[in-house]
């Protein structure tokens, strides 16, 4: 064998030495799904002597998880929406029009990149109008936090995006809003895709914003449902495997269908120099 | 062309209102309640204390500095078990192997998890007696190695910053990735014929034109590590005892025991340290805004 032949079998050893690293644990705990309480306590990797599919009924009632998926639906996908659509209107207003006080707001917005939520006070804030403990209140925060990313990552990617397009649109008799959703949106697809996948997938994850903002459980997403879960069926792993199961699937599928929107949204948006 | 009436201003109302309002407006205030004695019974009499909650962070014996302490180391240290190796792995894969697609999304799979679910799965794998850690190296005729991963004060950290590698190396790497595949492949070439070895190419090359993926990973790294919370919160809660306690899980500590002021004093330090690096983080990209 040549020197870059064992190369590349050590690369590929490397990788897929890696790969299982990261497939095992969700192997295990999918394949624990479906076992007994007490053969899924062994947490082994061996098939079930005997499949238990009701594991899945039992957890959906018990850990009242359709509600909990409801409520993560809810919030992921109203916030994500109105966040990154209203993000794109103010980065369009703030690339094509440079003056100071525009420059300045996307500066101001930016600073949101790095601070931390004080969840302290903003349960304040939302009491003070009546909005605590309440789902809207829920998604008007997950709204505003993702906004700095959001207008960081598009308003990179407008500057591409040609003036002469606007001009031609005008000329044409468009006003703001046609110019906008009619001409700019299309030509952000791909950005805006990315902000929406990404996005989605933060606040189907996001664990801490609802464990400040809701002590109901009727407005638990279901991060916390299964936390919650996990708290009182500490020995039935069983049940918390397939639980855990349920509440990845959502993201893993939409991971795999927005994918190549990932990593193009990554080179696009935050590599761009 | 009428800028002003092709580009109107309102586009910026609710976006600007949005993150004014629920964003920053809640860490000004929090920086003014700091220095009240606001807690769970004091009903909207709330007195101004001065720096007594600070004092109370910086002097008693209630480890709060080792939780600010903790949350620095975990800074760092997760940021470089991170990066290395995704540097390292993204020109691995930059260089073009056989599915190279595969591995790059089974290796970004676990980032997009919510955190709560990868705390349980590894609270199952590093159980003492039957997770998948110790069995695997006990099959492995590799029993010495057993540890007992979390509640081991000599180990605990060791397996949080290992679940955190296990879930974070891939999206740094895809972000390397995305950097590396912008670099011109003639500068290689070139670098090539003036017989330059992998660690010369690595430094002349690769990291010069890479800095803005550097600067991102570093920027989103630096943050992500000041705020943690679900990882700690889940799989250790703190503990043993107080020793994986950090910054943020000593605020939603005092929040949920009522005492708003400390709480907010503890949330101020954190914002104070986030914005120094904010700051001059924002300052590099104006600066290169203005060189474009």
């Amino acid at each position: 064998m040549t020197k870059k032949r064992i190369q590349s079998v050590l690369k590929h050893a490397l990788m897929i030495a890696l790969c299982l690293a990261v497939v095992l644990p969700f192997f295990m705990v999918l394949i624990n799904s479906f076992k007994t309480k007490s053969e899924a306590a062994r947490m082994s990797l061996s098939l079930p002597t005997e499949w238990m599919f009701s594991n899945y009924v039992e957890v959906i009632e018990k850990g009242k998880l359709l509600q909990g998926f409801s409520n993560s639906m809810l919030y992921a996908l109203v916030s994500t929406l109105v966040g990154v659509v209203s993000s794109a209107m103010a980065s369009f207003v703030m690339s094509r029009r440079r003056n100071k006080v525009n420059n300045f707001l996307y500066y101001f917005v930016l600073c949101g990149l790095f601070f931390p939520v004080n969840y302290v006070t903003l349960v304040r804030v939302l009491s003070t109008i009546g909005l605590n403990n309440t789902k809207i209140g829920i998604l008007i925060v997950f709204t505003s936090a993702m906004i700095p990313f959001c207008v960081f990552t598009i308003r990179n990617f407008i500057s591409s995006v040609p003036v002469e397009m606007d001009e031609a649109a005008v000329i044409d008799g468009a006003g703001p809003m046609s110019l906008f959703f009619k001409i700019i949106v299309p030509m952000l697809k791909p950005t805006l895709m990315t902000c929406f996948i990404l996005q989605f997938m933060g606040v189907w994850s996001d664990f801490l914003t609802p464990l400040y903002l809701s002590s109901k459980s009727s407005m638990f997403p279901m991060t916390m449902a299964v936390y919650q879960f996990f708290g009182k069926n500490t020995n039935y792993w069983n049940y918390i495997f397939a639980d855990i199961v349920l509440t990845c699937l959502p993201v893993i599928i939409v991971y795999l269908l927005g994918q190549r929107y990932i990593v193009g949204g990554l080179t696009s948006g935050a590599v761009k120099e | 062309m009428n800028k002003k009436r092709i580009y109107p201003s309102w586009f910026l109302i609710i976006p600007i209102a949005l993150y004014a309002i629920f964003f920053l407006l809640p860490s000004a205030l929090g920086v003014g309640y700091s220095f009240t004695d606001w807690n769970a019974r004091s009903l909207g009499e709330v007195n101004f204390i001065g720096f007594e909650n600070y004092k109370e962070i910086f002097t008693s014996d209630k480890d709060y500095l080792t939780g600010i302490g903790h949350t620095l180391m975990f800074t760092v240290v997760s940021n470089i078990i991170k990066l290395i190796p995704a540097l390292l792995l993204a020109i691995l894969l930059n260089e073009g192997m056989k599915a190279k697609g595969l591995y790059r999304t089974l290796l970004y799979l676990p980032s997009i998890l919510p955190f709560v679910i990868i705390g349980l799965i590894f609270k199952s794998i590093f159980n003492y007696k039957t997770g998948l850690l110790n069995v695997t190296l006990e099959a492995l005729h590799l029993g010495f190695l057993k540890q007992k991963w979390l509640s081991d004060l000599d180990v605990v950290w060791k397996s949080i910053f290992g679940v955190d590698a296990w879930r974070g190396i891939g999206y740094v790497m895809t972000i390397f990735i995305a950097g590396l595949s912008a670099i011109p492949k003639s500068y290689y070439e070139a670098a090539q014929i003036d017989g330059a070895n992998f660690w010369q190419r690595l430094r002349h090359v690769t990291l010069p034109m890479l800095s803005g993926s550097i600067m991102i990973n570093l920027v989103f790294g630096i943050t992500y590590g000041l705020k943690v919370f679900d990882i700690v919160y889940v799989l250790t809660n703190g503990g043993p005892g107080h020793a994986t306690e950090v910054l943020s899980t000593y605020s939603y500590q005092l929040y949920s025991t009522g005492q708003y002021g400390m709480s907010t004093a503890l949330n101020t330090i954190l914002l104070v340290i986030t914005a120094i690096i904010g700051v001059f983080v924002v300052r590099q990209m104006s600066k290169q805004e203005v060189q474009q």
